[in-house]
């Protein structure tokens, strides 16, 4: 029955509704494949009873006349959500143990509109990390490989086993969140789709926080139009998250209309950076032209502050984490490590948070501390917000000029072996991030779209840019680079 | 802007993150990498720019200043480490 796991989210519902399947049947093909794709390191906790408990649910409600696109579809969670009862650990020792007494506001409204929770899905810990090999619950694997070659690859970071869940065909469609790429650079490495909606669209009230000004959730699906359907679940106004936004949420699918004539694309020069690997560049190209044979204007652009988008994010989003991973003391939750003889409060937060948290979380806590520290503050942390200030206003001068959306390559490569950074300084991890954290640092809307392979056999993506709060606009000029690309590559099974 | 291992030491217990001693110099190291990564920004003229307190303009919302939630100790305590009595237990903090 592994057919069933292959379906879209779009083809699910309309099976459902026909009642050609149920969705216990299709959750169970699920939770068949997961059994079976251990050596992936995708679903680090599996939740089959909740799973079967909530498809005999939604296939009661669907037989009542439902409703809701997302009711029986089955999903892989983020381990980032706190999931009431379930441990929701952030892939950090530090939680180990942990299971949420409450439930976030992303998972609420998909188990209220009837999706199902498989389980819950590897990430790097606390989000931090571009190929999911700061887990401690071990890598996420990339089902690709390389032609000819069995080399384990990284499904990227941070939300590597939600892409590598999907891209497998483990679950339907996944959560994601992405503070600097998070989303939609797995995503390219795993040729499917990922989209970062406009912060503050989907409350992050629930979600393990990282940066609060930067993190934002979304889907992480098999096609555009998925990304369309489970973003009108995701999002909507929270009011225990004081920056959600309190605007009406469109009817996102209904804005994919196929039909882009009179769009104007840009093309930032300050994209094409020294050394781009000549496919990527190809890949670029051969996107401009897809979307100018579907009927758009390409321009050339400039967003002149780009170079210093990722030094800014490398203040900010340490700093914002030394604040927000303060919390992790060894007191309310998790982790506290045994104190020998004498030890005081002062031993008990130092040593819990040297045994809990990893190496990159402990470099990033203590960057950001050191970046806010007194007679530092002015120097680092504030001239990155004023930088991040001329980043924004970059863009609002784009858009501004009449640019509907932005093209650009989603990474710098293809997916690259586990392991292979290892040696690397901290500083060539970031670069993965490149082409990805403008976009957080401005609260834009971003997607990445697969729309080849690479000589290797790997997938590659483009990223779309859009306005503030036009994720309907920039659905619909994605999906014409989907239908254009023609996308269709799947993973040859190994696992 | 060069960090010493004097410097990496106070970082960390500003942190709260135990570091032993032959870890200082490595740790100083990638601090310098990660700096002088970030010394980048001092090329950008930022004059008479305001620092980004909010990525979309919006005002917070405000409300009534009234408890709207809460009554649930059991819940609150239920993870922690060490609870008794109804309250998070820690190591004797006063002499």
């Amino acid at each position: 029955m592994s057919e069933l796991t292959k379906l879209t989210i779009a083809e699910a519902r309309d099976k459902l509704r026909a009642g050609d399947v149920t969705s216990t049947e299709i959750t169970q093909a699920c939770l068949d494949q997961i059994d079976q794709a251990d050596a992936l390191g995708a679903f680090v906790h599996k939740t089959p009873e909740i799973a079967l408990k909530q498809a005999a649910a939604a296939d009661a409600r669907i037989q009542g006349g439902a409703e809701n696109p997302m009711c029986g579809i089955p999903l892989g969670i983020k381990d980032l959500f706190c999931t009431q009862g379930v441990p929701s650990q952030a892939a950090s020792a530090i939680l180990d143990g942990f299971k949420p007494e409450y439930e976030s506001t992303v998972t609420t409204r998909l188990w209220q509109a009837g999706s199902i929770m498989l389980g819950k899905l590897n990430m790097d810990e606390f989000a931090m990390g571009s190929s999911n090999e700061t887990s401690t619950y071990g890598n996420a694997v990339n089902p690709w490989r390389r032609t000819g070659d069995d080399t384990a690859l990284t499904p990227g970071g941070s939300s590597g086993g939600s892409a590598s869940a999907v891209a497998a065909d483990l679950c339907l469609a996944a959560t994601g969140t992405d503070t600097g790429g998070s989303i939609r650079q797995p995503a390219a490495f795993v040729g499917i789709t990922g989209l970062k909606p406009t912060y503050g669209r989907v409350s992050r009230w629930g979600i393990v926080a990282f940066a609060s000004s930067l993190d934002q959730a979304g889907p992480m699906t098999k096609t555009v139009r998925d990304a369309a359907i489970m973003l009108g679940t995701m999002a909507g106004h929270d009011p225990r998250d004081s920056t959600s936004a309190d605007i009406p949420v469109p009817d996102f699918e209904a804005a994919i209309t196929g039909d882009i004539r009179g769009k104007t694309i840009g093309i930032p020069r300050e994209y094409r950076m020294d050394g781009m690997p000549a496919d990527i560049e190809k890949l670029w190209s051969d996107g401009a032209d897809m979307l100018r044979d579907a009927g758009a204007k390409i321009v050339d652009i400039s967003l002149p502050h780009t170079k210093y988008a990722l030094p800014t994010y490398y203040v900010i989003a340490p700093a914002e984490a030394s604040s927000n991973l303060a919390r992790y003391d060894g007191v309310r939750f998790g982790h506290r490590a045994k104190l020998a003889q004498g030890d005081g409060i002062t031993e008990m937060y130092e040593k819990t948070r040297a045994e809990g948290f990893g190496a990159e979380v402990q470099r990033r806590v203590m960057v950001g501390t050191y970046v806010l520290s007194a007679g530092f503050y002015d120097a680092y942390y504030n001239r990155a917000r004023k930088v991040r200030a001329l980043i924004k206003r970059d863009f609002d001068l784009a858009f501004e000029a009449g640019v509907d959306a932005i093209l650009t390559p989603a990474t710098p490569s293809a997916a690259f072996g586990l392991g292979e950074m290892a040696d690397a300084d901290p500083v060539q991890m970031y670069l993965n991030d490149v082409f990805t954290v403008t976009v957080n640092l401005a609260g834009l809307p971003g997607i990445s779209v697969p729309t080849g392979l690479d000589p290797q056999g790997l997938p590659m993506a483009l990223q779309l840019i859009g306005k503030p709060w036009e994720e309907g606009d920039l659905l619909n000029i994605a999906q014409s680079l989907e239908t254009a690309a023609g996308y269709v590559a799947k993973p040859s099974r190994w696992w | 802007m060069s960090i010493d291992i004097e410097t990496a030491r106070r970082v960390a217990k500003l942190a709260r993150i135990k570091v032993e001693e032959d870890a200082l110099p490595a740790l100083a190291g990638e601090f310098n990498a990660i700096l002088g990564f970030i010394e980048q920004l001092n090329e950008v003229d930022v004059e008479g720019i305001e620092p980004m307190t909010s990525v979309t303009p919006m005002r917070l919302k405000r409300r009534i200043d009234e408890v709207t939630d809460g009554g649930y100790q059991e819940k609150v305590l239920a993870n922690a480490p060490d609870a008794r009595e109804g309250f998070f237990a820690v190591p004797k903090v006063v002499e």
